[in-house]
C-alpha cells in the first residue's frame, strides 16, 4: 500500500460517504432492482486512480469507500475500466454492453450482481454525477467539468455528447 | 407507403421515457417475471411502474405494447393470464404473444386489446400467419429474421395482417421460439422462463495476458484474445472445437448484430408496417442513440431525403453488423 494511495483514500472518504447517502435518499427505487445483491460487495476499479471503490449497496448499512487496491476486500463482483467510462456508465451516458463488447469494460465475479447494479443505475433519471457535483456548489461543478475535460471520452460512445 | 412505425425497446421505466422522448411510435416492455423473453435480473416493470409508463407514453402519443411472449409450462397458465389481465386493466395498446393458449385467453377475455404475434411464434409462412389471424384475431405478425425482402413482399400479399420486422439489434435467430441450448447447460428455459444464458450462470475469467473466457454453467463457450471484440455469452454465439475443426469456430452463429438501416426504403416498399429495434436488456444510452438515429432515418425516407445512419456499429455485438437473410440467404 503506497502512502499516496492511503492518503488519497483518507481525503476522499468524507465526500464518498456524503455522496452515497444523498443518492440513496434521492433514488430509493435503486435498491428494489438490486434485489438480493444489496448485500454484495462490489469493487469498482477506475484504472487511472490511485485507489478502488468498495460498494455494498445495503440500504440499512450503506458502504461506499475508497480502498487501496492491495487492501481491497475480496469482491463479490469486480467492475474495472477507465474513470470516465465508469462515470458515464453510472449516468447511462455510455452503453455497458457496448463497452463490454469493445473490451473497455472488464467484469468478473458474480455476473448477476453486475447486471442488477447496471439495471438499477440505468433506471435513474438524470445524472448522478451532476447531482453529486451540485452538492458541492460551483466548486463541485467546476471539478466535474475539469474531470470530463481531462479524461477522454471512450471511443465506444458513438452517441456521447 | 406503409406507416413505418418505430417500435422501441424499454427495459426500465427510465428507458421507456427515453424511447418516448426520442420519438418512438410505440414501446414494448414486460413484467418482472417469466411472462416475457427478457426476464433478466433488475430489468422490467412492476404493475405500478407500467401504470405510470402507460400514462407517460399515451400523453405523448406513443403506444405501449406488453410482451407476453413466452410459453407457459403445461398446466401453469395463471401467471400469463394474470399478466394479461393486469395489462388490459392498465390500458396497454397491444399484447405481443407467442403461445396459442395465451393468445386464445386474450382473444376471449380482452378482445378489445390488439394481439401481435411475437417472433417467438416463428410464423413465417402465409398459412401459419393466417391461422393465427383467423383463430385469435392477430392484427400484426413480427416476422422471423429468415426471410428475404422479396419473400416479405410476397407474404404481405398473402396475409390479412400488418407486418413488423426487426431492423436493429441482437441477431440470435436460430429457430426463434424453439431454441433449447440454454436449457441443456443451465436447466432454465429461454422459451418458458424467459431467460437465455441467465446471468447467475455466466462467469468471465481473465488471464494475466488479457485473454478473457466466458463461461456458462461452468462450460467455456468462448475465449477472446486481449484485443479481440467480445459478444454475448450465449451458446449460439460461442466458439467450439470439433474433431473436424480443431481450431475453435462459430458452430452456430457469430456475434454480430442486425442493422437494416440501408434497407429501410426497400422494407417500406415491401409493405412492412412497423420496424422493431431489439434491446430491452440494453441501456438508456443505447435506446437514446438507436431510437434517435432511426427516427431521423424514417422521417428522412418518408420525406424523400437520404438517411444518415453512421455510427451505429459501435453499439453492435462484437462491433460487427449484418443485413442477415434480409439481404441474402447466404449471409454466413
Amino acid at each position: 500500500m503506497t502512502a499516496f494511495s492511503r492518503l488519497s483514500c483518507v481525503m476522499i472518504q468524507p465526500l464518498l460517504t456524503r455522496v452515497v447517502r444523498r443518492i440513496a435518499a434521492r433514488h430509493p427505487s435503486l435498491f428494489a432492482r438490486l434485489g438480493p445483491h444489496q448485500a454484495t460487495d462490489f469493487l469498482i476499479d477506475p484504472i487511472e486512480l490511485p485507489f478502488a471503490l468498495h460498494l455494498r449497496p445495503d440500504p440499512d448499512a450503506l458502504v461506499f469507500r475508497a480502498v487501496p487496491r492491495d487492501a481491497a476486500p475480496e469482491p463479490g463482483a469486480l467492475i474495472r475500466g477507465k474513470f470516465m467510462l465508469l462515470l458515464e456508465l453510472m449516468d447511462a451516458e455510455e452503453d455497458g454492453d457496448a463497452a463490454f463488447f469493445s473490451r473497455d469494460l472488464e467484469i468478473s465475479g458474480d455476473t448477476e450482481a453486475v447486471v442488477r447494479l447496471r439495471n438499477a443505475l440505468d433506471d435513474v433519471d438524470g445524472s448522478i454525477a451532476d447531482e453529486t457535483a451540485a452538492m458541492f456548489g460551483a466548486p463541485g461543478r467546476a471539478i466535474l467539468a475539469r474531470l470530463r475535460r481531462n479524461y477522454p471520452t471512450q471511443e465506444t460512445g458513438a452517441f456521447a455528447p | 407507403m406503409s406507416l413505418a412505425e418505430l417500435i422501441c425497446p424499454a427495459g426500465t421505466p427510465a428507458a421507456l421515457r427515453t424511447a418516448v422522448d426520442a420519438g418512438a411510435d410505440a414501446v414494448y416492455c414486460g413484467f418482472q417475471d417469466a411472462t416475457n423473453a427478457r426476464n433478466f435480473p433488475g430489468l422490467n416493470f412492476t404493475p405500478d411502474e407500467l401504470a405510470d409508463a402507460v400514462v407517460y407514453a399515451h400523453a405523448k402519443g406513443t403506444k405501449v405494447l406488453l410482451a407476453l411472449n413466452t410459453y407457459p409450462p403445461a398446466g401453469k397458465v395463471d401467471l400469463w393470464r394474470q399478466a394479461a389481465d393486469t395489462g388490459a386493466r392498465l390500458g396497454v395498446d397491444a399484447f405481443i404473444v407467442a403461445d396459442m393458449g395465451v393468445a386464445d385467453y386474450i382473444a376471449q377475455t380482452h378482445p378489445q386489446v390488439r394481439l401481435h404475434l411475437s417472433v417467438q411464434a416463428a410464423a413465417s409462412s402465409p398459412e401459419a400467419i393466417r391461422y393465427y389471424c383467423e383463430r385469435f384475431g392477430v392484427k400484426r405478425v413480427v416476422l422471423p429474421r429468415i426471410l428475404t425482402i422479396p419473400e416479405i413482399k410476397q407474404v404481405r400479399k398473402d396475409i390479412p395482417c400488418e407486418i413488423e420486422t426487426f431492423i436493429f439489434g441482437n441477431h440470435g435467430l436460430m429457430v426463434e421460439g424453439r431454441c433449447s441450448l440454454t436449457n441443456y447447460l443451465t436447466g432454465q428455459s429461454t422459451n418458458m422462463d424467459g431467460v437465455c444464458s441467465p446471468a447467475s450462470d455466466v462467469e468471465y475469467k481473465r488471464d494475466a495476458d488479457g485473454t478473457m473466457s466466458s463461461q456458462l454453467a461452468g462450460f467455456t463457450i468462448d475465449c477472446f484474445g486481449p484485443d479481440e471484440k467480445a459478444g454475448y455469452p450465449t451458446i449460439c454465439k460461442g466458439r467450439y472445437t470439433a474433431p473436424h475443426r480443431p481450431d475453435a469456430y462459430y458452430a452456430f452463429e457469430e456475434p454480430v448484430s442486425l442493422n437494416l438501416s440501408r434497407l429501410l426504403p426497400e422494407l417500406i416498399d415491401a409493405g412492412v408496417h412497423a420496424f422493431k429495434i431489439e434491446g430491452r436488456q440494453r441501456s438508456k444510452s443505447y435506446v437514446r442513440g438507436v431510437v434517435t438515429a432511426f427516427r431521423h432515418a424514417v422521417d428522412d425516407i418518408r420525406a424523400g431525403r437520404p438517411a444518415d445512419m453512421a455510427n451505429l456499429v459501435a453499439l453492435t455485438e462484437g462491433q460487427k453488423q449484418t443485413q442477415g437473410a434480409f439481404e441474402t440467404k447466404k449471409w454466413r
